[in-house]
């Protein structure tokens, strides 16, 4: 007797999307649980922010003549999105290699890293949008928006958490032990940018001699393209460079998060 | 079906398979038989595809795995020593976001996951969740979800460590029907009797090495005698009576709990320890099994 298999290798992109597919599976029965960091964090920032604080702020040139909440919502959408992401790209992703080991599992099959990889980035940027779309309705009914550059601002939101995503993993990917070098991250990087990033208010009230810790963190490049296509005020050339950097801090991550994807499941 | 030559497998300065040889044949079922740390588990892996080879050569299902393994690894299935379940899905999920990483539909992973779920008698628990089901239904489910592409080989690393007795029963029984069904088995095992219920063939790995190779009965013809007789004494008295009765087997193991006589004839090798004046607690007189076989290759009995 002749067994035939049925089993067959699918291409890249349809392994990485098969991915998503099964984490959809697990969304299906847990979204519940997770509503609370994907929408509703970003919006109690909303309201203690941008409506409660915001209403002893005076519009003036810092918020470019416009009332807090106008200023504030569209940053709070994407440092929400680093926020998100961050949670996303550290603890699951090791819990891939480590805990629950799906990602070995995976593997076994004819997916391969790479797509493994693909699969999780995919995920993320998917429920980045996801959560943006649900802020970005809820602060509209705020009236937290003066224009439909909001949705623009969805796709900004999608990009930075990702470019911040990316590079994570990488680290999650090296990583060995119980994850507490995350716990660093989550206080030493993840806080002071979401703090000092121009989230809250111009990076021009730091110091210039440590405002270049601004410069270079995701969130106020972010930050300044969300702004930007919903406030206007910001120019073509500084534009392109914001995304150039989102999309090189994306791209770089990958590439290295793909390296030691191999590296760690391929021994 | 698994063609190895000198095959090798180095983590940094450790040398885990030490240039190994074998030849497993189609619809055979093929034992790799060691204590733990005898590299069983490493080359199962590169056999699997998930680990790639250091020096050697390598053909799985007539393919090169490290420039083919997803079209290799396609058709066959891998149950991993620990089981990596989804345990936040439910047993149906498992199989079915399973079975789509090899190109399967939803329809047929659907039906698939249906007929799986009956072989591994799941079915009652088909829409729970996979955390609290027992070991055995774990175990069970893992080998279910190997099977889902209908695999032309299928590798399973220590199928039942960690089992109960029924646990194992059930899923010998499972694995005698694949095999019926013409799947080709390679399976790693610390238990002798599972190497002796389950193989056609198989190999002693010992220390990244093979140490002999064939059928179990072949094996404990050529390393065994027929018979043993084992010989518990009092604490103290072994080291004495051993010398007396050391001569009346063809060889003797001492063990720090027991003395195992080889010999064709069990009962009358215990006349004559008796006729010395030799007085065991207890004696036992039994088959040689292919722990015996382990034991004369190795000095060392399996579960060190």
């Amino acid at each position: 007797m002749t067994v035939v298999s049925s089993g067959r290798v699918v291409g890249s992109w349809r392994a990485a999307w098969l991915r998503v597919e099964g984490h959809w599976a697990w969304y299906r029965r847990y979204w519940t649980s997770n509503l609370y960091s994907s929408g509703l964090q970003p919006l109690m920032y909303l309201l203690a922010m941008g409506i409660g604080f915001g209403s002893q702020v005076e519009p003036g040139p810092a918020t470019g003549g416009l009332s807090y909440v106008h200023y504030v919502a569209p940053a709070l959408l994407v440092a929400g999105a680093v926020q998100y992401a961050v949670g996303e790209s550290t603890f699951p992703v090791l819990s891939g290699f480590k805990w629950q080991k799906d990602f070995i599992a995976v593997t076994a099959t004819p997916v391969t890293p790479g797509q493994v990889l693909g699969g999780q980035l995919i995920w993320v940027s998917m429920r980045l949008l996801l959560s943006g779309v649900v802020y970005a309705l809820i602060a509209w009914a705020f009236g937290a928006w003066l224009n439909a550059g909001a949705a623009l601002v969805v796709l900004v939101g999608a990009l930075t958490g990702v470019a911040c995503a990316a590079p994570l993993m990488a680290i999650a990917a090296t990583t060995y032990d119980e994850g507490t070098r995350f716990t660093s991250i989550f206080r030493f990087i993840v806080m002071p940018m979401l703090l000092f990033a121009g989230t809250f208010f111009p990076i021009e009230q730091i110091p210039v001699a440590i405002r270049w810790l601004a410069w270079v963190s995701p969130l106020w490049h972010g930050n300044e393209l969300a702004r930007g296509v919903t406030l206007g005020g910001l120019d073509l050339v500084p534009a392109l460079g914001h995304l150039a950097f989102l999309l090189a801090l994306f791209a770089a991550g990958g590439l290295v998060a793909r390296h030691y994807f191999y590296r760690r499941l391929v021994v | 079906m698994v063609e190895a030559k000198a095959l090798v497998k180095r983590f940094g300065d450790f040398e885990a398979v030490r240039g190994i040889d074998l030849h497993v044949r189609r619809g055979e079922a093929f034992g790799f038989l060691g204590p733990n740390g005898a590299g069983k588990s490493s080359t199962m892996r590169m056999i699997a595809c998930v680990s790639p080879r250091s020096d050697g050569e390598l053909s799985v299902l007539g393919l090169d795995p490290d420039r083919e393994g997803p079209r290799v690894r396609a058709r066959l299935g891998f149950v991993p020593q620990q089981d990596n379940l989804d345990t936040e899905l439910t047993v149906r999920q498992n199989l079915q976001v399973y079975g789509r990483y090899f190109g399967l539909s939803r329809a047929h992973v659907r039906e698939k996951a249906h007929e799986l779920m009956e072989f591994a008698q799941l079915t009652e628990r088909a829409d729970d969740e996979v955390e609290p089901l027992s070991g055995g239904m774990k175990r069970r489910l893992t080998i279910a979800r190997s099977l889902v592409n209908d695999p032309e080989l299928l590798l399973l690393d220590e199928p039942t460590t960690g089992l109960d007795p029924q646990a194992r029963h059930l899923l010998w029984d499972r694995l005698f029907r694949l095999k019926s069904a013409g799947v080709t088995l390679i399976v790693t095992t610390h238990y002798m009797d599972e190497a002796e219920q389950l193989c056609d063939r198989l190999v002693v790995m010992d220390d990244g090495r093979v140490v002999a190779e064939g059928s179990p009965s072949e094996l404990i013809t050529r390393y065994s005698t027929r018979e043993v007789l084992e010989l518990r004494f009092a604490p103290g008295e072994q080291e004495g009576a051993v010398a007396s009765v050391s001569d009346l087997g063809e060889r003797v193991e001492v063990l720090p709990d027991r003395v195992l006589l080889y010999t064709p004839t069990g009962e009358a090798a215990l006349e004559r320890v008796h006729d010395r004046g030799v007085r065991p607690l207890s004696s036992l007189v039994r088959r040689s099994t292919l722990e015996d076989v382990f034991l004369r290759l190795t000095g060392r009995s399996l579960v060190d």
